[in-house]
């Protein structure tokens, strides 16, 4: 592959991404857009945001080779890139760090964001406590009723938490409020995304903040094995980690690269959060991607036993590069995460989140067809301390 | 027809030394059968012409009572499609111009040129879409000109005067100013600069400029009209049309156009 410098000038990978957007909004977009570039050619900023990742965050994470996990399945070498040992438990705080720093330096003082499962909320919350940001947090109120530690945990850092009970009550929603927070505070408020998803330029600037994921992956593999993997698999929601992880790795096209969706009950039937398999275009939350959607155009709920990846859109990127066909995009139903949240926990004592599961149960499928000697990334992207509750639920109500 | 009907009415309103009055409702918020016994209801009360909403399960410019009304609309069964058809049968019995009001998805999955095509043939005469900024026009703008029907820009309390500028010399029928920072919905007051932004767009614009979003008395309507050439009642109609209070529509109606103009600036209660 030649040169990949997606987005354009104009918010836009291909056909993908752009600024759909009340016009109240645009010049707000604009703004960050001018604070991020002048950010990205100041040495400075570069030595604060890697600053804080690494004396606050505990960057860089591992890339841990998973002995185990690789003798149990008896093909490739499978590493496991550690983000569940960040600060805060994700590789949410990659982007919050980063953006709260933005929102410093465009002098605004206050700090609206969404969550899902919480931990986009608590990594907010995290580093408004950290630098003195005044924060409040959209959430679902089924979210909060599946995550009540999390709200807690946010009030404790400081944030003023709002529960969301308008559609399903899940990160959609949530994303909805925070817009409308965001459309009424505009002038003294930063919007901080938590995934790659909105408007432009937003996905650039998530997916830039968590390319430190797949830049650490890159290097530590040319240290441990001499070579880079094979292959790299990753969850998908709105497409965070996973973007954070693919982007270094784009050009480089003996690496494949696996997405994986929530399947929840099955693609077949109308409980997923499938969004790349089985949506369709459209636009939701001001950008121009896949959707669960009807054929009227209104979007449809998502379903999966991870609150990350209840979601019916995802970032623009991510449409693209499964256009051009750059990377694979999968599902992986909830029962088939539940096995590899038990299956990672008993054989290499980590249990890894929900949303993280998903990438480690396709994993286990995907190495079979791999060989010995090849090697296969699984980004690791949270632990999985804050589902423990729901699959002991789960476990015994079955 | 079209951009053509907007654009006469409104002269000769504003030739008559009226201001404009443009209610917003939800189609199909009671169902899609009152749609029509309620445009010819509005038309009889004087309006300038008639805002109808489309209604989209994620509405994030719209304030609580838009978007509930939206929800009671999807649970009718309202979409564009239904609406575009109603329209088609009942349209030629009134003189009114009808502006849809819709989110680009529902359009988008429709098929813009399609839309474009049976808004004309339905008998609507512009559109607004609150998602699409200047930058994004592009995708729809050149099939509704195509149709003669006007793309109605929305400005904002937040757009800098190069965006204001570029803004008012594109927008067809009239300008939609965007007169409070946040949602749809009532507000108690309004920004120190209110009047001045309006003048700006007043000096901008080579169409007419109305005042929306907040917007939810008669006191209101006028206390803005003085800056500009009318308003644009959202919430507050589809709160009263839900209550079934036609009376008091009437009167707001009547309050806006015909009460005592105001020269000062007023607190609202």
């Amino acid at each position: 592959m030649t040169a990949y410098t997606m987005p354009d000038e104009r918010g836009r990978f291909g056909n993908y991404g752009g600024q759909f957007v009340p016009e109240l909004l645009m010049p707000a977009l604009i703004e960050l857009e001018e604070a991020y570039e002048e950010a990205v050619n100041d040495p400075h900023f570069h030595r604060q945001f890697h600053h804080y990742l690494q004396h606050y965050v505990g960057r860089e994470t591992p890339l841990y080779f998973a002995e185990q996990l690789t003798s149990l399945l008896g093909g490739p070498d499978i590493y496991l890139k550690r983000e569940d040992l960040n600060h805060t438990g994700a590789h949410k705080i990659n982007n919050t760090i980063g953006q709260a720093l933005l929102a410093l330096r465009m002098g605004k003082k206050k700090i609206v964001a969404e969550t899902g499962a919480g931990q986009h909320g608590v990594a907010t919350a995290t580093v408004c406590a950290l630098f003195g940001l005044q924060c409040t947090i959209f959430m679902g109120k089924e979210d909060a009723e599946r995550q009540k530690l999390n709200i807690f945990r946010m009030e404790l850092l400081g944030a003023e938490v709002r529960t969301v009970s308008q559609g399903s009550g899940t990160l959609k929603d949530a994303t909805n409020e925070a817009l409308r927070y965001w459309v009424s505070h505009v002038d003294d408020t930063h919007y901080i995304l938590g995934s790659a998803v909105g408007p432009h330029p937003f996905p650039k600037i998530v997916r830039d903040f968590q390319s430190v994921i797949g830049k650490e992956t890159k290097r530590q593999m040319m240290e441990q094995a001499g070579k880079l993997p094979e292959a790299i698999v990753a969850c998908v929601g709105g497409g965070s980690n996973s973007i954070g992880m693919f982007y270094p790795f784009i050009k480089e096209e003996n690496v494949r690269l696996f997405g994986v969706e929530a399947a929840g009950h099955g693609i077949e039937t109308n409980k997923h959060a499938a969004t790349l398999t089985k949506g369709k275009q459209g636009v939701l939350h001001g950008s121009l991607s896949k959707l669960l959607q009807n054929e009227d155009g209104q979007i449809q709920e998502a379903f999966s036993i991870s609150a990350g990846l209840d979601y019916p859109g995802v970032g623009p990127e991510h449409s693209y590069l499964q256009k051009i066909g750059r990377v694979t995009y999968t599902a992986i139903t909830d029962e088939e995460a539940l096995e590899a949240f038990q299956f990672l926990a008993k054989s290499e004592g980590i249990i890894p989140a929900l949303e993280s599961a998903h990438a480690v149960a396709f994993a286990i499928k995907l190495a079979k067809e791999m060989k010995t000697g090849e090697s296969l990334v699984v980004c690791l992207s949270g632990r999985g301390d804050k589902d423990v509750e729901q699959v002991k639920q789960r476990l015994e109500g079955r | 027809m079209g951009k053509e009907r907007i654009d006469k009415i409104f002269r000769e309103k504003l030739a008559a030394k009226e201001k404009l009055f443009v209610p917003y409702m939800m189609a199909g918020d009671g169902g899609l059968d009152t749609l029509e016994e309620k445009i010819a209801f509005l038309e009889k009360c004087g309006v300038s012409a008639i805002e109808l909403g489309i209604p989209f399960s994620d509405p994030i410019a719209d304030g609580p009572v838009i978007q509930q009304a939206g929800i009671r609309a999807l649970e009718s069964g309202t979409t564009l499609a239904s609406v575009l058809e109603k329209l088609s049968v009942i349209r030629k019995k009134y003189t009114v111009p009808i502006i849809l009001m819709s989110y680009i998805n529902p359009i988008f999955q429709y098929g813009i040129e399609k839309f474009a095509r049976d808004c004309f043939a339905s008998g609507v005469d512009g559109v607004i879409i609150p998602d699409i900024p200047m930058e994004e026009e592009g995708i729809i703008s050149p099939h509704l000109a195509a149709y003669g029907i006007a793309c109605i820009r929305l400005a904002a309390m937040t757009s800098p005067p190069d965006r204001i500028k570029k803004i008012a010399e594109r927008t067809e029928g009239f300008l939609y100013a965007v007169s409070v920072m946040g949602t749809t919905g009532a507000r108690n007051a309004y920004a120190e600069n209110i009047s001045a932004y309006l003048r700006q767009l007043k000096e901008n614009s080579p169409v007419p400029v109305l005042a929306g979003f907040g917007v939810s008395s008669g006191k209101q309507a006028r206390y803005l009209s003085q800056y500009c050439d009318g308003v644009i009642v959202g919430s507050k109609i589809v709160d009263l049309f839900f209550k079934g209070k036609r009376e008091e529509i009437k009167r707001l109606i009547e309050s806006s156009l015909s009460g005592e103009p105001l020269t000062e600036k007023v607190k609202f209660p």
